[in-house]
């Protein structure tokens, strides 16, 4: 039988009201169409298609439509997850776009880069009858396909603008949070003013996700809405050093501050060899990929990127997954991905550690660098490694990384790239006295977001050190609705 | 050189920081540069850069009236003046160009100033008149022996650090290989010495740590720990081996660029 028969047997069983559970236990799970593994090696396009609309109304049928609905509490922003893929079943895509777009903004997005296997998918009811995740409802899949649809084939309305109230808000940063602050507020009619450092809005979702996982496109709309809606974005502008916050609340009456500047300092492991030329952060290598387009030097783009032959990244998330497939995408014969734990521990995406090793990525588990050795001319020649235990469980619940004495060896590599994370970026914190900081720099805010100067918000990276575009999204909403509480009694 | 108006930088700028400038929003370069000076009434910012390859060399083309998309500024902490009693201050080439904002400040806060003005050739030398009206004693150098004194910077620099009472403080900016040998010379007489970096750098806001120095052994980011540091603890010869990354490519793009540019001259 396929697809298009099954799916109108159960829609027939379906509208009958005799679909049994145990008959959508029987629905197989749709995989997500993706870009062919060899083809995609050398271009940029997005690598998931999405699915079709057949597959999306197979999937959401698979939905147990649970009574307590666990997913939900999965969701960093709460959205009726049972109540958006049920009208799915029944074809009616703009009334699931509607019930998303109730908790949040950004779905195009978050249904392509939420790791929905440990939010909303992890318990599922579905998944947990087949103890594998793995066999859960592709929530996420779903909400892209929502609103791809919506993208497509329904003219979207802008949000619409409640009445002025006067009042100037600032927000710092046009990252997933600030987006998100940016929208709710001036949905309630405040005076919004976006100001990013770069040169180009959408914070990570433009520096950082390469095009293959989030087109450009999608981000640049959701800008576009935001302008049409009457957000001021004014790029470069590096509050701090352009103006102080004092200065903009001071001087240029703005009566709230959104702090939300993301990632700050790349780390580095520490080790000899790390100055060499060939020894990129992740920041630095996707940023010159992704935003400064390095993948087209010489054919429009000014900015250099090295485009050697055998790049080792370091690091198990899913900015060092990225780096990884940005690296196969710009030429490189053999790409390195190591770290120092199993991959049982990575932190990235199961997916798209998926498609990096289809992307033929070699995975280096359990091996971590000790030192980067160069040539003489000061280049990258090879990296020294050492082999790794797993010990007991650390601070972060995962098995400690105990390295086995004597187990050095050496990989050849001309590029390697340092994808362990960031510090906090100290540049507000200098600039802003009074504003608490805890000791690794990250700002401390209460449960609203709030920091120790009144009118501050902050949410994202800076606070939670290293967060996901949801969890950004999430905190910018609890900002937003702080914000109005304090704003509108001023 | 231009004087590009830029009003919230003009306004917030200190002597020592520098601007990101990209030309044009898709597909340009950011380009670090220190600023050279200020006009906060009017508003604009006095950049000097050399062309060596395409993105300066583009900069080069700009016309009075043309526009700049992108300038991101004042970035950088601010040189740390004060009353040190006696400063050397010693460029090289367009060092000079960021340095005379800073001797300025120097003389201003009451230090006196003593500049070493070096250059390949005459023509090549800039801002002598302005170092001359806020300089104590001024002092030029070629390396062709074009004008002023045959030498490098370092000669004078020397001599001056022989005196008695020795200077307080040395601030050096122009080619790495100049303020490496000028923190050598210092060193020896043990005078305090600032030297601006001025390395690879994307976002200079401390995101890709493309800017990396090492300094006193430690990793620092000139973007955000810097421009400035203690010339007598910079790895120098670290440094210059990464500002050469790119140099393969800055040709490849320049010659591109130029032919470009011939084609369209010849057509036109």
């Amino acid at each position: 039988m396929d697809e298009q028969q099954l799916l109108d047997e159960l829609l027939k069983k379906h509208k009958a009201g005799t679909l049994k559970p145990s008959d959508r236990y029987t629905i197989p799970p749709q995989p997500m169409p993706l870009q062919d593994s060899v083809k995609r090696r050398s271009n940029v396009n997005e690598v998931a298609l999405g699915y079709t609309k057949t597959q999306a109304q197979l999937e959401a049928l698979r939905c147990l439509q649970c009574k307590n609905a666990p997913c939900v509490e999965g969701c960093p922003v709460r959205i009726k997850i049972k109540d958006f893929i049920a009208p799915i079943v029944e074809g009616d895509f703009k009334k699931a776009l509607d019930i998303i777009k109730e908790n949040s903004l950004l779905p195009a997005v978050c249904g392509r880069v939420c790791p929905q296997e440990v939010q909303c998918q992890l318990p599922c009811t579905v998944g947990k009858k087949f103890k594998a995740v793995d066999m859960s409802v592709s929530i996420g899949r779903l909400e892209r396909f929502v609103a791809d649809w919506g993208k497509k084939f329904h003219d979207e309305s802008t949000p619409a603008v409640a009445a002025e109230t006067g009042k100037k808000v600032a927000i710092i940063g046009s990252g997933p949070g600030g987006i998100v602050v940016a929208t709710d507020l001036r949905r309630m009619g405040y005076d919004v003013t976006i100001f990013e450092a770069f040169h180009k809005p959408g914070g990570v979702m433009v520096y950082g996700i390469p095009e293959f996982r989030l087109p450009k496109a999608i981000v640049q709309e959701e800008i576009d809405q935001l302008k049409t809606m009457g957000v001021n974005i004014i790029c470069n502008f590096v509050v701090g050093r352009t103006k102080t916050i004092k200065q903009l609340m001071e001087e240029d009456g703005f009566q709230a501050v959104y702090i939300g500047v993301g990632a700050g300092l790349p780390v580095f492991m520490g080790i000899e060899g790390e100055h060499l030329v060939g020894v990129y952060s992740a920041n630095e290598y996707l940023t010159r990929a992704n935003l400064m387009k390095a993948y087209q030097f010489g054919k429009g783009a000014d900015t250099p990127i090295a485009r050697l032959k055998k790049v080792a990244v370091i690091g198990g998330g899913n900015v060092a997954m990225d780096s990884a497939r940005t690296a196969v995408r710009l030429g490189a014969e053999k790409v390195y991905l190591v770290y120092r734990r199993s991959e049982k521990e990575m932190p990235a995406r199961v997916e798209e550690v998926h498609n990096a090793k289809e992307e033929g990525i070699e995975f280096h588990l359990l091996q971590n660098p000790k030192r980067i050795i160069g040539n003489s001319d000061g280049l990258v020649a090879a990296i020294e490694c050492l082999k790794y235990e797993l010990g007991e469980p650390d601070s972060s619940g995962r098995r400690r990384p105990v390295p086995i004495e004597g187990s050095e060896f050496t990989i050849d590599v001309d590029t390697v790239v340092v994808a362990i994370g960031n510090g906090a970026n100290p540049l507000i914190g200098q600039t802003t006295p009074g504003l608490n900081l805890n000791k690794w720099g990250n700002i401390i805010v209460d449960e609203n977001c709030k920091t120790s100067l009144q009118g501050v918000y902050a949410g994202g990276d800076i606070v939670l050190g290293a967060a996901t575009v949801i969890l950004a999204m999430g905190q910018g909403r609890t900002a937003a609705a702080a914000i109005n509480e304090y704003l509108k009694n001023k | 050189m231009a004087d590009i108006e830029a009003p919230l930088v003009a306004a917030a700028a200190k002597p020592g920081q520098f601007v990101i400038v990209c030309l044009s929003t898709a597909y340009s370069e950011r380009i670090p540069l220190t600023i050279a000076g200020v006009d906060a009434k009017k508003g604009t910012i006095r950049l000097v850069w050399q062309a060596v390859g395409k993105s300066t060399a583009e900069l080069a083309e700009l016309r009075v009236g043309d526009k700049v998309e992108n300038i991101l500024g004042p970035l950088g902490k601010p040189t740390h003046i004060e009353k040190f009693g006696t400063v050397v201050c010693v460029g090289g080439g367009i060092g000079n160009a960021p340095l005379l904002p800073i001797a300025t400040a120097m003389k201003k806060a009451g230090n006196k100033v003593i500049s070493i003005l070096g250059a390949r050739m005459k023509e090549l030398l800039i801002l002598e008149e302005e170092f001359k009206t806020i300089s104590d004693e001024l002092i030029v150098v070629t390396d062709d022996g074009s004008y002023g004194k045959k030498a490098l910077v370092t000669e004078p620099l020397e001599e001056i650090c022989k005196r008695t009472p020795k200077p307080n403080l040395t601030v050096a900016i122009g080619p790495a290989i100049m303020m490496k040998f000028c923190s050598e010379v210092t060193k020896k007489f043990d005078v305090p010495t600032v030297v601006s970096l001025n390395t690879i750098m994307i976002d200079g806001t401390g995101m890709c740590g493309g800017c990396r120095v090492e300094v006193g052994g430690q990793t620092k980011f000139v973007c955000v720990d810097g421009p400035e540091f203690d010339g007598h603890k910079v790895n120098f010869d670290l440094m210059m081996k990464r500002m050469n990354a790119y140099k393969k490519q800055e040709a490849q793009a320049l010659e591109e660029y130029k032919k470009h540019k011939c084609k369209i001259g010849l057509d036109g």
